[in-house]
Parts: C-alpha cells; structure tokens; sequence
C-alpha cells in the first residue's frame, strides 16, 4: 500500500514532464525509425526481430538507468525525510520501480505502435507476454540500479552506468542476432541476462510460447528481478542511505 | 520523551575505528525545549541521528516517545517528527505534493492530507503556496515548509537539526515564535540543535552542550551563565566547557 503511495506520487512528478518521458525513449526510437527500416530490407531479420531487441534497449536505458533519481533525492534530504517516516525500507524501493515500469509500460507502447505503423505484425499474445516478461527484467534492472546509485560516490555513477548500458546493449543483440556473432562474442553474450531476454521476446514475437529460448529468458529475468529487488531492498535498510 | 542511557555509536572504517559518541545519557521531559550544542565534530549530528533512528546505536539503551529505539524503530518514526539541517524537498518538486506524500505517509487518506496539509500551513503562514515549487520560495519560507514537513503527523517530540542556519534575522524569529507556539499550546517536546547560542538562549528550557562523544554541561541557559559570574553570556560558558581549540569535523 504504501508503495502504490509513493509511485503514484513519483507517476505524478514524472508525467508532468511528458517531454521527458519521451525524450528518455528517444534512442530506441530513432534505431526504430532509421535503422528499422535497413534492417528489414537487409535480409538479417525482420520488425519481429528487431523491435523485442529494442525494447531491451528501451529497459536497460529506461530502468537501467533509474539510479540516477536517487541523487537529487539524497542530495536534496528527501531520501533522509522519507527515512523517518513510518514508510518501510522495502516500500521506498518498491514505490520508485513501479513508477519506473509504468513509465517504461508506456515507452514501450509508444515504440511498439510506431513498430506496427512501419510494419510489425506481431501476435497479440505474443506482444503481452513479452511486455510481461520485459516488466520482471525492469522491476529487476530498476531496483539494481537503485542498489548501486546508493553504493556508489555521486560523481561516479552517471559515467558508470551510461558507459556499462552501450556494452550490455549490444552484447543482448538487441541490435543484430547474436547468431551472426563469431563464436568468442556469443560466449560473452551468453553471460549476461539480457541475451536470454531478447531471444525469449524474440520467440514471443514470432509466435512461439515454449522451448529453450522462453524458458532460458523467463529464468534470467527472474533471476535478475530476485537479486535486483533483495540488494536494493538490502541498501535501502542501510545506514546512511 | 527521550531516555538514554551509554548511547554509543562507533564507526569503523579505512580511518580505523571512531568513537563519535560515547555513553551518552540524555533525559528529556515532556514539554521542554532542549537544545543540544557543541563544537565541530562533538557527536551532535550523530547523536540525533541515533535519536531519529537514522542510526543505529552501537550500545547503549534509549526510549524515545515512549518506545524502544532499537526494538521498535517504527513505532518511534510514528511519533517523532524530524526537520533535518537542510532542505528536505527538491526544488522543482511542489510543495503541496510532497507534503500530502509525507500525510499519506503517515496513514492518513488524501482527503485528510490534503486538510491537514491546509492547515498546517495556515498555521506556518504558508498559506498559498501549495502549487509553487520549493525553488521559487524564500530561504524563511522553505525552512517553514521543512517544518511543515515535520509537523503534519502531530507528532508529540519534533526533533529540529539547526532550523535556522542561513535565514536572515526576521526569518529566524519568526520560525522561533512557531517552535514556541509549539510547546506552549500543543505541548510539543523540541529537542533541537544549533550552532547559534543566542537561538538556544532565547529558545531553550535547557541546554545539553556535548564534545568528545559525551555531555560536558547541563542546565538551564540562566543557570549555566549564572555559574560563571553575572554577565556571563551563553558563548562564554560554551567556550569555558569546551575550550578554544579549532575543531575540524570528523563526520564519519
């Protein structure tokens, strides 16, 4: 209850600043508008394939980022404030992911109705369980974000976390399958989470509700929200703050 | 209101280990405004944040409102309101929505946020400036919201961390008038800290003035200058307690 409290309160303060919602999706968009098109005319892939790619781009620079909301917050003694009151530690954390999903909820709607106006067909079903699985990866990368935004000196993290988003991006595959990869960058692939999450968005968007890739990606993205949410949630109690 | 007894906090870390308060003992009565003094690095800061269960206390045992600040820290966040050095809202945040957050915080419904949030700051002279974001206020009027943000829960012990550092003179006698109403007419218990001793002069039913991690000096302002002779000001008995060396902070 109380972190429905508090997104909504973050919900109101973010869309009141429309531009800012759209303008933190304004990469995937543009990969979207003018990469897109090369991409199906190439013969690699197709809109199916491009856009679950981007929508991992979309999470990892939407929620991924999240962290960078702390600051003000602690800077400005809001964190501090909040830490006083009867709100538990957990509903802190939990409160600002939420509104970081739905934020990325509505990204994501955005990028798939300008994917549907250049040419994706995707199935519906396969469209809301990809949707489903890319809220567990960004519940997960939000809340890890926090974790490290609350670790790590100020001045430290923008350059951090904006350097570390590029690498985790392309290494996902967002942009191109990692079937076209030789053979030492698809081992380096295959251990990060969001590799896994593509190729099981990917299958969604295809058609395709089981085997391996479903079940590899459902598991990382598990996977990420379980550890995310339990160290930012372990931050969050901590001293200092 | 507040029982302490060997509060103490340490903290260990690449400096090895600092002892920043040590058995602290502390006795605040219902309805009194103390204030908590002492010099750069004395254990003010740390001390209060043990009190407002922002830090856990490493020994030492304390009540504070009535309720175990170890055992029962949420019990304690319910019926303290704590007005920290700076600002606590963002500057583009609105007021009137970080101040019906902190309400909703503390259970009220929105519709009895929103009342209170009015008549808070009707009381507060902020009248009006629920839609304005913090930036665009005066340096007075955004102490007052910090207040504000303190007050909203009727909380029974307020706890202010030098409320009036960078206000001009009016600004300052204006929030010590709230934070007398307070306690004259709600019978709020204020326990605060402050670098001004005139502040602590005028404001205080008594003085804890604490250095090295411990209370050095206890008293009401009257009688502690009295101790030193009959036109002894409050600086002279802070000097006398705590001596003339410069002190560097040593916030952990």
């Amino acid at each position: 209850m109380t972190a429905l409290i508090l997104a909504r309160h973050y919900l109101r303060a973010t869309f009141r600043s429309k531009l800012s919602v759209l303008f933190s999706a304004i990469q995937p968009i543009m990969f979207l508008v003018l990469f897109g098109p090369l991409f199906d005319r190439s013969g690699v892939g197709s809109w199916d394939v491009l856009v679950p790619g981007l929508l991992v781009q979309l999470a990892l620079m939407s929620a991924g980022l999240a962290g960078f909301g702390i600051f003000i917050d602690r800077r400005f003694g809001v964190l501090e404030r909040l830490r006083v009151t009867p709100a538990g530690r957990t509903s802190l954390l939990l409160g600002r992911v939420l509104r970081d999903v739905v934020v990325l909820l509505v990204q994501s709607a955005l990028l798939l109705a300008l994917g549907w106006a250049l040419g994706l067909r995707a199935p519906l079903a396969g469209v809301l369980l990809g949707l489903a699985l890319l809220v567990v990866l960004a519940t997960g990368l939000a809340s890890l974000s926090y974790a490290i935004a609350l670790v790590m000196p100020d001045e430290l993290f923008p350059p951090v976390a904006s350097t570390a988003v590029v690498p985790l991006m392309l290494l996902s595959g967002a942009l191109l399958p990692m079937s076209l990869a030789p053979p030492w960058l698809d081992v380096l692939s295959r251990l990060t989470p969001f590799r896994y999450v593509v190729e099981a968005l990917r299958a969604f968007f295809s058609g395709s509700y089981g085997g391996a890739a479903v079940a590899w990606g459902v598991l990382a993205g598990l996977a990420l929200l379980v550890i995310g949410v339990a160290l930012g949630t372990r931050l969050f109690h901590r001293e200092n703050a | 209101m507040i029982h302490a007894t060997a509060l103490t906090k340490t903290f260990t870390g690449g400096k090895g280990t600092v002892e920043a308060v040590r058995g602290l003992d502390l006795h605040v009565a219902a309805g009194e405004i103390v204030g908590f003094l002492g010099p750069n690095g004395a254990g003010k800061s740390t001390s209060l944040r043990m009190l407002t269960t922002l830090l856990k206390p490493t020994s030492g045992t304390a009540t504070v409102a009535g309720y175990d600040l170890v055992a029962e820290p949420a019990e304690v966040r319910r019926r303290i309101g704590y007005v920290p050095q700076g600002n606590t809202v963002a500057p583009t945040a609105q007021v009137g929505e970080e101040l019906e957050l902190q309400a909703r915080l503390y259970g009220m419904s929105r519709a009895e946020a929103r009342d209170r949030v009015a008549e808070t700051l009707r009381a507060l002279d902020l009248a009006g400036v629920e839609a304005r974001p913090a930036a665009v206020l005066s340096g007075g009027r955004r102490r007052r919201v910090d207040l504000a943000m303190g007050l909203l829960h009727n909380p029974r012990l307020l706890f202010l961390d030098e409320p009036t550092t960078g206000l001009d003179p009016q600004s300052r006698a204006n929030l010590w008038d709230h934070v007398r109403r307070l306690r004259d007419r709600e019978g709020m218990t204020v326990f605060l800290t402050t670098h001004y001793l005139d502040e602590a002069d005028a404001l205080c039913d008594r003085i804890l003035i604490i250095d090295h991690g411990r209370v050095v000096a206890e008293g009401a302002p009257a009688d502690l200058k009295a101790e030193l002779g009959p036109s002894a000001t409050l600086d002279d008995v802070f000097l006398h307690v705590t001596g003339r060396e410069l002190r560097e902070s040593t916030a952990a």
